[in-house]
């Protein structure tokens, strides 16, 4: 069992879930690219350590609908992470995958909740891919899950997580887009033992 | 209508007619609010986890059902409230993401729930209404005048219980 929280992270440790954010998130942008088949900027993702008053606010007001997509991970580390984007971003990359003009807005149906589902799992397991190819680990994804609802009540589910832990959470955001910037969070969940796999298998010992 | 007192996840705090005491988009979270008809004070706590023993060096009591509850009655006591005639209603508990199987994530709004109210029972605190479980998230706002206790959900309509 770990014998450290999450508040207790020194600088180096910091620097390596800053750094695996910045490779995850920028796996996944070049994944969406591809598969939209556009050219897309990223600006520099921002790892942040926040506590959970904060969380709840981080991406908008608590109570303004966003869109989360939940995945738990297995094998050589277990835990779950999430994808996040506001409605705006997310209508902007269905649009794009559907071959809608930019400017379409319309409440999701089915089709579409499908589409992000499918986003939200390359956009994931691209993430994931890359952790696992940094740490040399195994790391399998289960099928995604998603929710629209307010940003607290999504947000309530990782910072339930990290609330076992300690009292901080991890969030990355990324921007990327071309004429349309779309934004997305990032928020990786490893359990506290998962933690220690991550950092040994990338020299590090705490 | 008073001011409107805002308590963040993880948090709790008291406050007197004609105040509003809210919390927003409780989601595996409970909102749990207690108060006294006569004086017309009331509390609100958002606990995020059912109990405090499965963490060692707690720093934050209002993280979770058994602590935070426990925190709560000392406050609002302390704001002139009479424990016999304290009521208490929750909301929240839900289940944000459909996932299968007995994972913990789904399973931590129900076990929130189950925690507090065995805690209000313990403490003797009747648990007069709840709104609790299901998919989707809630903001709630407890009236001091009133002692109503409204429930505000994406694309549902108003709830007071």
């Amino acid at each position: 069992m770990a014998e450290y929280s999450l508040s207790d992270v020194n600088d180096m440790y910091y620097d390596v879930l800053k750094e695996l954010g910045n490779i995850g998130a920028g796996n996944a942008t070049t994944a969406i690219s591809n598969m939209l088949n556009i050219k897309i900027n990223m600006h520099v993702p921002q790892v942040e350590l926040l506590t959970f008053q904060k969380l709840g606010s981080a991406i908008c007001p608590e109570d303004e609908e966003i869109v989360g997509v939940y995945l738990e991970v297995t094998q050589d580390i277990s835990g779950s992470m999430m994808f996040l984007a506001k409605l705006d971003s997310t209508q902007a990359l269905v649009n794009k995958l559907m071959g809608r003009p930019d400017d379409y807005k319309k409440e999701f149906d089915e089709m579409d909740m499908s589409a992000i589902k499918e986003i939200g799992n390359i956009i994931a397991s691209s993430y994931l891919n890359a952790l696992s190819t940094m740490t040399g680990l195994c790391i399998g994804p289960s099928v995604p899950y998603i929710a629209i609802d307010m940003a607290a009540a999504i947000l309530s589910v990782p910072a339930i997580e990290f609330g076992k832990i300690g009292d901080n959470a991890l969030l990355i955001t990324t921007v990327f887009g071309d004429d349309v910037m779309i934004e997305g969070y990032f928020i990786l969940l490893p359990d506290l033992e998962s933690y220690d796999k991550i950092l040994a298998s990338l020299g590090i010992h705490m | 209508m008073g001011n409107i007192v805002k308590v963040g996840m993880a948090d709790l705090n008291v406050c007197a007619a004609p105040d509003v005491i809210t919390t927003l988009g409780l989601g595996s979270c409970i909102g749990i609010a207690l108060y006294d008809p006569v004086t017309k004070i009331g509390g609100l706590a958002h606990i995020m986890l059912p109990d405090s023993n499965l963490m060692k060096n707690n720093t934050n009591v209002a993280k979770f059902a058994d602590t935070g509850i426990e925190e709560l009655l000392v406050r609002v006591e302390k704001a002139g409230a009479v424990k016999r005639r304290l009521v208490a209603k929750i909301a929240g508990g839900a289940k944000m993401f459909e996932v299968s199987g007995t994972s913990e994530v789904g399973n931590i709004g129900n076990r929130n729930a189950e925690a507090s109210r065995a805690k209000l029972k313990s403490l003797g605190i009747p648990l007069i209404a709840e709104d609790t479980g299901l998919n989707y998230g809630r903001t709630v706002e407890l009236h001091c005048d009133t002692g109503d206790f409204l429930i505000k959900s994406v694309g549902k309509p108003q709830k007071i219980i």
